[in-house]
């Protein structure tokens, strides 16, 4: 008899069905990848099991008994602990602090005061059996991203978790620390854990799940033992129709015209030397590991970040005092990596995003009001030309889009500007196969009209699918240059992780992964 | 609830929609405030005279302006603390400047004037130096206005101590008092004052480029920057309006009394943050409107007027004043959750 065992799982919201029958079950020991576009519904599934929310119809049966979690407290207590996007960590408090802050170990029953002894000894317990080595008592500040997931990790072991839900657990993590997370799942279910794995990221769904499920538009739509699912087949089934590209045909080729010249550019401790020319019509893609100083590349030359020695120019002109602003004026744009962070104003509108970056040339020369007819005719044109897919785009706020559509609207904000230059961070990150393609169409045109493009991406398919020239960047520097017909993910990858001094090429698997 | 809230959706009954419409309106404010009214008028019928209709007016107009100023403010998601120490340096200086005992211009054409630029310019620089601070040291508008408020209400008094024995600074010219107390065509010049103020005041933040980029800073600063707003410029300049309409505010205040003093407005500074914020400015910045304001600072004062006039001890009517508050945060506090769902 399987674990956990979902049948015919139903909710609605307002009145809309968004989960429409979905069932799977879950054995001891063994991974469940689910994976599906933004909206299918994982999330909502993911929730009602961990106690989030109520479903509305269809039953849950865990280790044969109905289960009916209250709340996520009850879902922990019965076995199921969920371990979101975003960690529910504080930052401020220690490791140990952090595991027990639901249920700290007690002097006594009637003693309200902690028994920091036993807090710390089965901190240490818990922290061994996910390999961290820092000392309980560490500020849970001071670890990285992917030492951080590994203590949500130890919490659910805390409380002797049955089943672990993971929900895009490799977002903000280096590859290194994937595969560090991976070798845990990996022990994890040779102790007989049972663990639900979503994600994007195929390739890692197909290296760790052991089943595959795949959910389209609120129901399951295929699913199975993983050997039977290649990714061609999840994607196709994911999106509902064979994607017989993952990339747009490009339709224009580079010129030999200089938009972007960069030369020189340094900045100590962040990159060494860059020197490089960005054409008329180019997509050139920058490769490189976390941490390669790609994007302070990129925040260096949109004047966010202050730069040495070098020079940049735009159209054969130097930017002096490069700025933001200064920046834009000369045609350049900037979509960052950090979507909510940097891009975007959640609790506003589309229509007040788009328009953010093109207010002055749309005010009046005498009131300095906005013209607002003239700008909302232009702001809805542009959200046609990026496909944008909401009601209202003067009332809908941001954070009610999905990713996908987030990303446009940074798009069509850069995009309103019509800008000669644009430079775009992880354009894709966290962003489902449809829309993926969707964006680099978007790209193809914007180059094709004769703008460059320079983007930086962690994905070496989208690089080598998309890009003119590839240039990879280790340590600040830029190592190699890769020209179009002459790719070789291989390669590629060989030189994003050359090392310097005595440190030996990483892992191989990672490379293989990467590569994929 | 949200199973309720459902049925809600499905079959909207009539009282259910007003309810609704009435907690998601704009006016949600006003609505308090005309329920307020009504509720104790039965208690304190004189409420309803023109007289004390007329009190309750001119009671609002220069708190308006203070707390319009603060409107800014609040909007890029900071705080101006120093506005009470605004009002009464400007006041002092003001008074210095055109006083017939001793003042800079005393018994000239330009006395009035004078003093009145004196005044705005007393609120500008202080505005300047909270914008500074805050922009080119980095320090939070808490810290930097507190230290201002204090060192400002000190200066104040200190530079009092130069131009009077007493603690304040009379015998102020007739053309300044007349545009605290006087009237154009029935209206008050304050009324005129406060009017041009707030609908400036609106078409800046409703029409502008900067009110979108203050807007802009409240709402995500970093994207902001990255969209190429100069945040430092844009912060700047909500400082400095709300200098200036502490300012004109002081001018308000300073003619109906008669006299510069430096103890001007002291008690008044949670009446102000109190006023934007009960009117639906959000202390987390991004989001407030003039009119909001308006409604936030007539409800504080109606209900200001009416307790005294009920005739209850101070410290009762600061229980009463508290719980009311307490009760619109509620109310916010219930229409944001509410909100959250859509």
């Amino acid at each position: 008899m399987a674990l956990l065992d979902c049948e015919n799982l139903r909710k609605s919201f307002f009145g809309v069905e968004v989960l429409h029958g979905v069932s799977f079950s879950l054995d001891r020991g063994r991974v469940l990848g689910l994976v599906g576009e933004n909206g299918s519904g994982k999330s909502t599934t993911m929730n009602i099991l961990g106690g989030v929310l109520r479903r509305d119809g269809g039953r849950i049966r865990l280790d044969g008994a109905d289960y009916e979690p209250r709340g996520p407290k009850d879902a922990l207590a019965r076995g199921i602990a969920f371990i979101h996007q975003e960690l529910n960590l504080f930052e401020n408090l220690s490791i140990e602090e952090n595991l027990f802050i639901t249920g700290f170990p007690r002097l006594g029953a009637a003693i309200p005061f902690i028994n920091r002894g036993r807090m710390r000894r089965r901190a240490r317990e818990l922290l061994e059996q996910v390999d961290i080595r820092h000392p309980p008592g560490t500020p849970v500040g001071q670890l990285s991203q992917g030492e951080r997931q590994l203590v949500e990790i130890a919490k659910a072991l805390s409380v002797d978790a049955r089943v672990i839900i993971f929900d895009e657990p490799t977002t903000s993590l280096t590859r290194r620390e994937a595969d560090r997370l991976f070798g845990i799942i990996e022990r994890l279910r040779g102790r007989g854990i049972a663990m639900i794995y979503i994600s994007h990221v195929l390739g890692d769904v197909t290296r760790i799940c052991d089943d595959i499920t795949v959910l389209r538009d609120g129901a399951v739509v295929g699913g199975g033992p993983v050997a039977q699912m290649p990714t061609e087949r999840m994607i196709s089934l994911m999106v509902g129709r064979t994607l017989d590209q993952l990339f747009p045909e490009r339709t224009a080729t580079p010129t030999d015209t200089p938009v972007l010249e960069v030369r020189g550019v340094s900045q100590p401790g962040v990159v060494h030397e860059i020197d490089f020319t960005l054409h008329a019509g180019e997509v050139l893609g920058i490769a490189g590991l976390m941490g390669a100083g790609r994007s302070e590349l990129a925040r260096i030359l949109f004047g966010l970040d202050s730069f040495k020695t070098g020079t940049i120019a735009v159209d054969g002109v130097a930017i002096e005092a490069p700025s933001p602003s200064v920046c834009m004026d000369r045609g350049m744009a900037f979509l960052t990596e950090d979507r909510r962070g940097e891009g975007l104003m959640m609790h506003a509108t589309i229509a007040d995003n788009i328009a953010l970056a093109s207010l002055d040339e749309y005010a009046s020369p005498w009131t300095r009001f906005v013209e607002r007819t003239r700008l909302g005719d232009e702001v809805g044109r542009i959200g046609q030309k990026v496909r944008m897919r909401a009601a209202d785009p003067m009332a809908t706020l941001v954070r009610h889009l999905s990713g996908g559509n987030q990303q446009k609207v940074v798009l069509a904000k850069w995009l309103l500007r019509e800008p000669k230059v644009f430079i775009l961070d992880e354009p894709t990150r966290g962003i489902d196969v449809g829309a993926k393609f969707e964006i680099y169409k978007i790209i193809d045109t914007l180059v094709a009209d004769g703008a460059g493009v320079l983007m930086i991406s962690s994905e070496m398919e989208e690089l080598i699918g998309l890009c003119d020239r590839i240039l990879v960047m280790n340590h600040g520097e830029i190592q190699a240059e890769f020209r179009r017909g002459d790719f070789d993910s291989g390669r590629i990858l060989e030189a994003a992780m050359r090392r310097r001094g005595t440190e030996a090429a990483a892992a191989p698997a990672a490379a293989m992964r990467e590569a994929v | 609830m949200i199973a309720t809230s459902i049925a809600g959706e499905a079959r909207p009954s009539g009282p259910r929609r007003l309810l609704r419409h009435l907690l998601f309106s704009e006016y949600l404010v006003l609505y308090l405030s005309l329920a307020y009214f009504l509720a104790v008028l039965p208690f304190v019928p004189q409420m309803a005279s023109a007289e004390v209709m007329r009190n309750i007016l001119s009671d609002m107009l220069p708190l308006l302006v203070v707390a319009i100023g603060q409107t800014f403010v609040l909007i890029v998601a900071g705080i101006d603390l120093s506005v009470t120490s605004i009002i009464a340096m400007a006041s002092v200086v003001g008074a210095s400047v055109m006083t017939g005992d001793g003042g800079y211009l005393a018994d000239s054409a330009l006395a009035v004037p004078g003093a009145m630029i004196a005044m705005v310019l007393v609120g500008l620089a202080i505005g300047a130096f909270n914008g500074f601070c805050v922009n080119r040291l980095g320090m939070p508008p808490f810290i930097v206005t507190l230290t201002t408020m204090m060192f400002f209400s000190g200066a104040a008094i200190w530079f009092t101590t130069f131009h009077t024995e007493t603690s304040s600074i009379a015998n102020l010219p007739h053309g300044f008092v007349v545009l605290g107390q006087g009237n154009l065509g029935g209206v008050p010049h304050a009324l005129w004052v406060v009017a041009a103020v707030g609908i400036a005041a609106h078409l800046v933040l409703a029409r502008s480029v900067l009110g979108r980029r203050l807007y802009a800073c409240g709402q995500n600063r970093r994207a902001a920057a990255v969209s190429g707003v100069p945040v430092g410029r844009v912060i700047a300049a909500a400082f400095l309006i709300s200098g200036a309409c502490a300012a004109v505010a002081s001018i308000l205040y300073t003619g109906r009394l008669q006299t510069g003093t430096p103890i001007l407005g002291q008690t008044i500074l949670l009446d102000i943050i109190g006023a934007v914020v009960i009117g639906g400015t959000s202390l987390f910045g991004g989001k407030g409107k003039v009119l909001w304001t308006v409604f936030g600072v007539l409800f504080l004062v109606l209900i200001d007027t009416s307790l005294k006039m009920l005739g209850l001890s101070l410290f009762s009517v600061f229980a009463i004043k508290g719980c009311v508050i307490l009760l619109a945060a509620v109310i916010d506090a219930v229409r944001t959750r509410y909100a959250a769902r859509f």
